[in-house]
């Protein structure tokens, strides 16, 4: 079975992973812990914190995310594509301007309403 | 071999699955989901589907996990301000739930055993084969995909933006 061959990245995952876990265990059992209630406070820039870190915050940053996730859907089609380039000729060249069409009309709509204008 | 990956990577998977629902953080849940979504992708693999695989992580695990903590932080989730959910609610949920376990069931049941599908060729689901797939037999789903994308930046933005006015 051809999945089979992946194991080496699942070893380098968990490597990775490992590597991760033992330098964090290592520092927090060897490393020196001075806990004093100024020094556990949060930390914003010196200034005294105000209030709670846990506000409702402006929609603005979930419409710019959900953009770029629309995006971001739209590239991994063009991989398939990329691959397969010389293959599919002129027709498949075609067919992908037609799709990046449809989402260049999507751009421009967004760039016109101002979608991405930091008011 | 694989057997053993597989049924590893399914109690990773239903563990983390759980204990998304379980969890009282919000942000422990979408961690335990990031968990979950990696144990999926484990299975695409074994089902040589490795695309899949790789955009299962991209797309989930990377983009739409952001969309679910911007959720999250949309939410005013203090302690203090927690709506307290009455009986009402709490039965209702309970048996909506319930039919949606009837119902899940139910298929499963109608459904029988499933055949095991036999994989002549394993590069099935590489992006090369994909692609000539993709680009060739299932053309009219791909553009009408683009009309999709095109509706749900529209939708966004008039759901998400203040009139200029």
């Amino acid at each position: 079975m051809q999945s089979v061959n992946y194991i080496p990245i699942v070893l380098q995952l968990l490597v990775a992973g490992g590597f991760v876990t033992l330098a964090m265990t290592l520092t927090h059992v060897w490393g020196p812990k001075r806990k004093s209630a100024e020094k556990l406070e949060n930390f914003e820039c010196g200034i005294e914190s105000q209030g709670n870190a846990r506000m409702p915050f402006s929609i603005k940053y979930f419409l710019t995310a959900i953009l770029f996730v629309l995006f971001d859907v739209e590239v991994i089609f063009l991989y398939p594509w990329a691959v397969n380039f010389k293959e599919l000729g002129l027709f498949g060249f075609v067919e992908m301007l037609v799709f990046i069409a449809f989402l260049l009309l999507g751009f421009l709509y967004i760039i016109k309403k101002g979608a991405l204008k930091w008011e | 071999m694989v057997e053993y990956i597989f049924y590893a990577l399914s109690v990773i998977c239903i563990a983390c699955a759980l204990l998304v629902v379980f969890s009282k953080n919000p942000i422990h849940s979408v961690l335990y989901l990031i968990l979950a979504f990696f144990a999926i992708a484990g299975h695409y693999v074994l089902l040589n589907a490795q695309f899949l695989a790789v955009v299962h992580i991209i797309v989930y695990a990377g983009a739409i996990m952001v969309l679910f903590l911007f959720v999250i932080m949309l939410l005013n989730l203090n302690a203090e301000t927690e709506p307290h959910k009455n009986m009402l609610t709490k039965i209702m949920a309970t048996v909506s739930g319930g039919l949606l376990l009837v119902t899940l069931v139910g298929s499963f049941r109608a459904a029988g055993q499933v055949e095991m599908v036999n994989l002549d060729n394993s590069n099935i689901g590489t992006i090369e084969n994909l692609g000539k797939v993709l680009f060739n037999d299932f053309l009219l789903p791909f553009e009408i995909s683009s009309v999709l994308f095109l509706s749900a930046m529209i939708g966004a933005v008039i759901l998400g933006k203040k009139q200029l006015s």
